[in-house]
C-alpha cells in the first residue's frame, strides 16, 4: 500500500455525533493548527437537528494557503457509529482511518488500502473519568491529543490552548489536559511511526485571526453605531445578533448607570424584524437585522416600502440552501435575485458581497455609511459558509478618526438658514438623493408623512402619473449614485491577450483562486473579477467586454448573478457560460477546474468544426 | 387629494399653556367620507392633545393601511407621521419609540389592521408593553377595500354587503387585557364627552394604551342591522365608569364621594379620577375587567369607558434597561469601542 504522505497539506475529517460536544475538541485541533502559523480551513458539516443526527468537521490544512474547501478524506476520525462505514468507505486510497476501538470493527470493514488505527477511546476515557457529563466531552479531548502524536502537531500548543481557554477555571482545564495526555500515550505506545502525514509550524501565517463571518459582522454593527435591532432566530443568521449582543454587553454599557446604549429586540417574526429596523432608521437611530432566504422572503414588502419611501435599512442575508426550507444548515448563493429585486413594482436594492470576515467587518461597518448616505435598503450577502465557519483573515482595524456618514440630515438650524422651501423628495443636488429630517427637529419646519403611496416632492399623496413617474426616474438617478459610492471589484489580470476572464463573489474566492492558480501551473492564464457590489460598476462590464470568454461561478443551480449581469448590463447571454455548484457544500477548486476544462473543450471542438465547415 | 388649510389664526382663539392654540392641532383637511367616524375620533385626538398642551413636533403618528390609517395625515400637521403598511404599525412604532423614547407615540389602526393582517403585531406590542397609545378605529369592516367584514364584525350582524357575518367576532379589548395591555378603555366616536379623556389618560400612560374606538363606517357598515352602526351603538352602550382626568399640574376641586370613585395616579403624576356605577368596581383588576365585558356582551350591551389600567407596570424601555438618552443622539464617542479595544479582539482571535 501506498501510504497518503504529506507535511501541511492534507484533509482531515471529524465524524460525530451532533450535540456530542466535538465542536470544542473539534476546534481545539484546528486552532492549534491555526497557531503554528499553518494556514487551515476548517468547515461545519452540520443537520439541521440538535441532537443525535452525524455531523462532520472537515479541516483543510494548506500550506499554500489555500482555504477553499477541497474534497477526498486523507484522515478520518470516526467516533460517529451511525456513519462508521460510510466514514471508512470516503476515505483516499492510502489514507487513514481512526476509530474508537473500544468496539471492534465488523467484518465488512475490509479494505487493504488505507491504514486503520484503533484508539480505545471510550475504555480509556471511562477509565480514568468519573464524572458521565465530563466523559462524552473529554473522550473527544482524547482523540485530539492522539492525532497530536500522530501528526507531530506539537503538544505544547495544545496543552497551552486549554489553559488560555481555562484561564480563569484552571481546575476545569486539568482533566482536559489529562485527556490530551491519554490520547497521546496510546497511540505513541500502540501506532508509532504509522502516520505519514504531519504538521509542520510554519511562517506562512503572520498577524492573521480566525473568526467567524457572523461574529465579524456583529461587531462590524458594534463599531458602525448601531443601536436598535430586531431580529427572528434563523439559521444560519443567528449568531449575528448573538455576536452583535455579546459586544453590546461588552461595549455598549453606560459607565454612570449600567443601562444599554442599545435595544435589542427579538421580534415575533421577520416582518416585525424588518418593521422594528425601518421605524428606528426612520427616527434617526443605525438600525439592522439579519436573517436568511425565509426571511426574505417575509420581508419583501417591507423593503419595497424602505426603498420607495427612502429610509435607510440595513440587513445581513445568510443564505442557505432553498428553496423553501431547503437545506436550512447547507450553504449556497441562492438569494440574489430574491434579493436584489426583493418587493413588489420597480424595486431594487443595494447588495454587498464580502468573502472572508475581515470583509465582513469592513463591508458591514460601510453598509450603514452607504444605506443612510443612499436612504434606501443595503443587504450584506453571507452565505452559511462564510458566515458559521471559522476562517483565516487579516486581522481587524478601526480608524479612529472615521466619523459616521449620517447622510443628507437637516438639522432645526439647517432647516431655519434654508432659502428654498424643502422638500422631502426634492432633489437639489442632481444626485437622486433628497433631505430628510428626524421626527421632533424643529417646531413648525420639516415635518411630513412618509408613505409607500406616492407621493410628490413634498411627501404630499398624488396619483398625478407625470409627478409619480418623475418620483420614480428619480430612484434611478440615485441609483446611478449607488454605482459610484459601492466598493470596486477585485480584478487581477494575468493574460493581456484576454482570453479567459472568470466572475465570481463571496465563499467562492478562495476555490475560485485556487483552481486559476492550478491552471495557470498547467499553462492556462486566466483573468478575474471579484465581485463586491451590486449596482455593477463600469469595472465590471469593461472586464467582461474585454474578454473573449467569461465563466460565472455561482453557488445556486440558476446563474442567478449571470442572470443580474444580463439584464443590468445587457450583455449578451452567448458570451456568459454558466459554472454552477448547488450541493449545499461549499464549492471546490477541483469543481471549478475540472467545468473550466470541459466548457474550454467544448468550445474547442465548435471552433473546430466551424472552422472545418462542419455543418452542413 | 388633499388640501392645505389657510394659515389664518383669530388673535382670539385661546391658548393652552404651551401657547399652542387649536388648530396647531389640526392636519390637512380629510378626505374620508362626509360622516366617517373616524373624522370624528381624529377630532378626539386633536381636542385631547390640545388640552393637555402637547407640544406638537414631539409627537410622531404612526399608521398602518386603510382608511383609518389614512387619519394621521389629518391631525397633528406639524409632527412626523408614517404610514406604514398594512398591519405591521406597531413594528415601526416599536423601532421609532426604541430609537427615541423621549417623543410621544400615537400609533392608529383598523379592525382589519389590528384584528386580521396585523394580530401577531398588535398582540407583540402588548406583551412588550411599548410605550404607545394604540388607537384602533373599529368600524367591523374594512372600509377601504369596500366594506368586506372584519374579525369584529360581530355574528350575526349585516352591513351593508347583504350578507350575515357567520364567523365567531374579536373583542379586541378583552383580547388587549389578556395579552398584558397595562391601559385598555373602549370608547364610540360619537361620544367625545367620554373619548377625549379616555384618550387624555392613554396619554398620560406609560406603556401600551390601547383604546378600542367603535368608529362608524357611513358608507359600507351603517345599516340598522349592522351592529357597528351609529344607530345600534347608541341603542346599546353602557358606560362601565365615566372620569375626570387631572393632569399633574392641577390640583383636584371637585369632592367625591368615597366608595363609587377611585383614584389612579398615573407614571407622570397626573390623576385619573372615576366614578363608578357600582363602589366595588376596581379598575387596576384584571379578572374583574374581562368578566364584566363578557356580562355586558352577554346582556346584548356594548360596555365602554376605561376598562383597566395597570399604571405601575414596566414599558419596553425599562424591560430592557436601555440608556435614558434616547438612542438616536448617540454619538460615535458613545458608540465606537475604537481600534485599540479592537486590537484586543484581534489578540483573542489568534
Ligand atoms: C398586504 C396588503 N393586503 C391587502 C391590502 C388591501 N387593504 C387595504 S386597507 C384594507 C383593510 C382596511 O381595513 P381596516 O383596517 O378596518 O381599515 P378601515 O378602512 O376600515 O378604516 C385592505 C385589506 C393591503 N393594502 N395590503
Ligand atoms: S369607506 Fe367607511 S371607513 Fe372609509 S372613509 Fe368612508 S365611511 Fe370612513
Ligand atoms: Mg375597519
Amino acid at each position: 500500500m501506498n501510504k497518503r504522505e504529506s507535511v501541511n497539506d492534507f484533509v482531515v475529517r471529524f465524524a460525530n455525533v451532533n450535540g456530542s460536544g466535538s465542536a470544542s475538541a473539534n476546534n481545539l485541533f484546528a486552532r492549534a493548527i491555526f497557531r503554528l502559523g499553518v494556514p487551515v480551513s476548517p468547515k461545519n458539516i452540520f443537520p439541521s437537528n440538535i441532537q443525535g443526527l452525524p455531523t462532520w468537521y472537515e479541516v483543510r490544512i494548506n500550506e499554500h494557503g489555500f482555504l477553499g474547501r477541497r474534497s477526498g478524506v486523507d484522515l478520518a476520525v470516526a467516533v460517529n457509529g451511525q456513519t462508521l462505514y460510510q466514514d471508512y468507505q470516503e476515505v483516499l486510497p492510502g489514507g487513514y482511518f481512526l476509530y474508537d476501538s473500544t468496539r471492534e470493527l465488523s467484518e465488512k470493514f475490509n479494505r487493504d488500502d488505507i491504514t486503520v488505527i484503533g484508539v480505545p477511546l471510550t475504555t480509556l476515557c471511562n477509565d480514568e473519568f468519573k464524572n458521565p457529563k465530563l466523559r462524552q466531552l473529554l473522550r473527544n479531548i482524547i482523540y485530539v491529543g492522539a492525532l497530536s502524536f500522530l501528526l507531530d502537531l506539537d503538544f505544547s500548543i495544545l496543552t497551552e490552548s486549554i489553559e488560555k481557554q481555562f484561564r480563569k477555571k484552571p481546575k476545569l482545564g486539568e482533566p482536559n489536559i489529562k485527556a490530551l495526555e491519554l490520547g497521546f500515550a496510546y497511540a505513541k505506545e500502540h501506532h508509532a511511526g504509522v502516520c505519514r502525514l504531519s504538521v509542520r509550524k510554519s511562517k506562512k501565517l503572520g498577524d492573521e485571526i480566525l473568526m467567524d463571518g457572523n461574529s465579524a459582522l456583529g461587531l462590524a454593527a458594534v463599531y458602525a453605531g448601531a443601536t436598535v435591532t430586531g431580529w427572528y432566530p434563523i439559521t444560519p443568521s443567528t449568531s449575528v445578533v448573538e455576536a452583535f449582543e455579546r459586544y453590546s454587553r461588552q461595549f455598549r454599557t453606560e459607565q454612570d448607570t449600567g443601562r444599554n446604549k442599545v435595544a435589542i429586540l427579538q421580534a415575533e417574526d421577520e416582518l416585525a424584524a424588518i418593521g422594528i429596523v425601518i421605524g428606528a432608521s426612520w427616527n434617526g437611530a443605525r438600525a439592522f437585522t439579519a436573517t436568511s432566504g425565509p426571511g426574505i422572503s417575509l420581508m419583501s414588502e417591507f423593503l419595497g416600502l424602505a426603498y420607495f419611501a427612502e429610509i435607510p435599512a440595513v440587513l445581513v442575508n445568510v443564505q442557505r440552501a432553498g428553496p423553501s426550507t431547503g437545506m436550512p444548515t447547507r450553504t449556497q448563493q441562492a438569494d440574489l435575485l430574491a434579493c436584489a429585486y426583493a418587493s413588489h413594482g420597480d424595486t431594487k436594492n443595494v447588495l454587498l458581497f464580502p468573502c472572508d470576515p475581515k470583509e465582513c467587518f469592513d463591508l458591514g461597518a460601510d453598509a450603514f455609511d452607504l444605506a443612510e448616505r443612499l436612504q434606501t435598503p443595503v443587504i450584506v450577502m453571507l452565505d452559511l459558509d462564510l458566515g458559521m465557519n471559522d476562517h483565516i483573515c487579516a486581522p481587524l482595524v478601526w480608524d479612529d478618526s472615521r466619523k459616521y456618514d449620517r447622510g443628507k440630515v437637516l438639522s432645526a438650524a439647517e432647516l431655519d438658514s434654508r432659502q428654498e422651501k424643502w422638500g422631502r423628495y426634492l432633489d437639489i443636488d442632481g444626485d437622486g438623493i433628497c433631505y430628510r429630517t428626524y421626527p421632533g427637529t424643529h417646531p413648525t419646519k420639516g415635518a411630513y408623512v412618509t408613505r409607500g403611496t406616492s407621493h410628490n416632492e413634498y411627501a404630499g399623496y398624488t396619483e398625478e402619473s407625470p409627478i409619480y413617474q418623475a418620483g420614480m426616474e428619480r430612484l434611478l438617478v440615485k441609483w446611478q449614485t449607488a454605482r459610484s459610492l459601492m466598493p470596486p471589484p477585485r480584478i487581477k489580470i494575468r493574460d493581456t491577450g484576454f482570453a479567459v476572464g472568470v466572475v465570481f463573489f463571496g465563499t467562492t474566492t478562495h476555490a475560485a483562486y485556487e483552481a486559476i492558480s492550478r491552471m495557470a501551473e498547467q499553462g492556462l492564464e486566466i483573468n478575474s473579477l471579484r465581485l463586491r457590489a451590486f449596482p455593477f460598476q463600469d469595472e465590471v462590464v469593461e472586464f467582461i467586454n474585454r474578454h473573449q470568454m467569461i465563466f460565472i461561478i455561482e453557488q445556486n443551480r440558476d446563474g442567478q448573478l449571470r442572470t443580474m449581469l444580463m439584464t443590468e448590463i445587457g450583455v449578451s447571454p452567448r458570451r456568459l457560460q454558466s459554472i454552477l455548484n448547488f450541493d449545499g457544500l461549499p464549492i471546490t477548486a477541483d469543481f471549478i477546474t475540472k467545468k473550466i476544462q470541459a466548457l474550454l473543450a467544448d468550445e474547442h471542438q465548435e471552433n473546430l468544426q466551424v472552422s472545418q465547415g462542419g455543418q452542413a | 387629494m388633499s388640501f392645505d388649510r389657510p394659515n389664518f389664526r383669530h388673535p382670539k382663539l385661546a391658548k393652552n399653556s404651551a401657547g399652542y392654540s387649536r388648530t396647531d392641532y389640526e392636519g390637512a383637511i380629510s378626505t374620508l367620507c362626509a360622516g366617517c367616524g373616524h373624522d370624528s375620533t381624529t377630532n378626539a385626538i386633536i381636542q385631547a392633545c390640545f388640552e393637555l398642551s402637547i407640544v406638537p413636533h414631539r409627537v410622531a403618528k404612526m399608521s398602518g393601511i386603510g382608511c383609518s390609517s389614512k387619519t394621521p395625515a389629518y391631525f397633528l400637521g406639524k409632527s412626523h407621521g408614517f404610514n406604514a403598511v398594512h398591519g405591521r404599525m406597531p413594528s415601526v412604532a416599536t423601532g421609532a419609540n426604541m430609537a427615541n423614547r423621549e417623543l410621544l407615540y400615537i400609533g392608529i389602526s383598523g379592525d382589519g389592521d389590528t384584528a386580521s393582517i396585523g394580530m401577531g403585531q398588535f398582540a407583540h406590542a402588548l406583551r412588550r408593553n411599548l410605550n404607545l397609545n394604540y388607537i384602533c378605529m373599529n368600524n367591523g369592516c374594512y372600509g377601504l377595500t369596500k366594506g368586506q367584514d372584519s374579525a369584529t364584525a360581530d355574528k350575526g350582524s349585516v352591513g351593508k354587503r347583504g350578507a350575515p357575518n357567520m364567523y365567531a367576532s374579536i373583542d379586541l379589548c378583552e383580547l388587549a387585557i389578556e395579552l398584558g395591555a397595562s391601559y385598555v378603555a373602549r370608547g364610540f366616536s360619537g361620544d367625545k364627552q367620554q373619548l377625549v379623556p379616555l384618550i387624555k389618560g392613554a396619554i398620560a400612560h406609560n406603556g401600551l394604551a390601547f383604546i378600542d374606538v367603535i368608529s362608524p363606517c357611513v358608507t359600507f357598515n351603517n345599516t340598522s342591522t349592522s351592529t357597528k352602526s351609529y344607530e345600534y351603538v347608541r341603542e346599546h352602550i353602557e358606560a362601565t365608569n365615566t372620569f375626570d382626568f387631572v393632569p399633574l399640574q392641577q390640583e383636584i376641586l371637585a369632592q367625591y364621594s368615597e366608595g363609587a370613585s377611585q383614584e389612579v395616579v398615573m407614571h407622570d403624576g397626573s390623576i385619573i379620577h372615576l366614578h363608578k356605577a357600582n363602589s366595588s368596581e376596581d379598575v387596576t383588576d384584571r379578572l374583574q375587567a374581562v368578566n364584566k365585558l363578557e356580562l355586558e356582551k352577554k346582556r346584548g350591551r356594548l360596555l365602554t369607558g376605561l376598562l383597566y389600567v395597570n399604571p405601575d407596570i414596566q414599558e419596553t424601555h425599562d424591560i430592557i434597561n436601555s440608556t435614558l438618552r434616547p438612542l438616536n443622539t448617540l454619538t460615535e464617542a458613545d458608540l465606537c469601542p475604537g481600534n485599540s479595544a479592537l486590537q484586543r479582539i484581534n489578540e483573542s482571535l489568534r
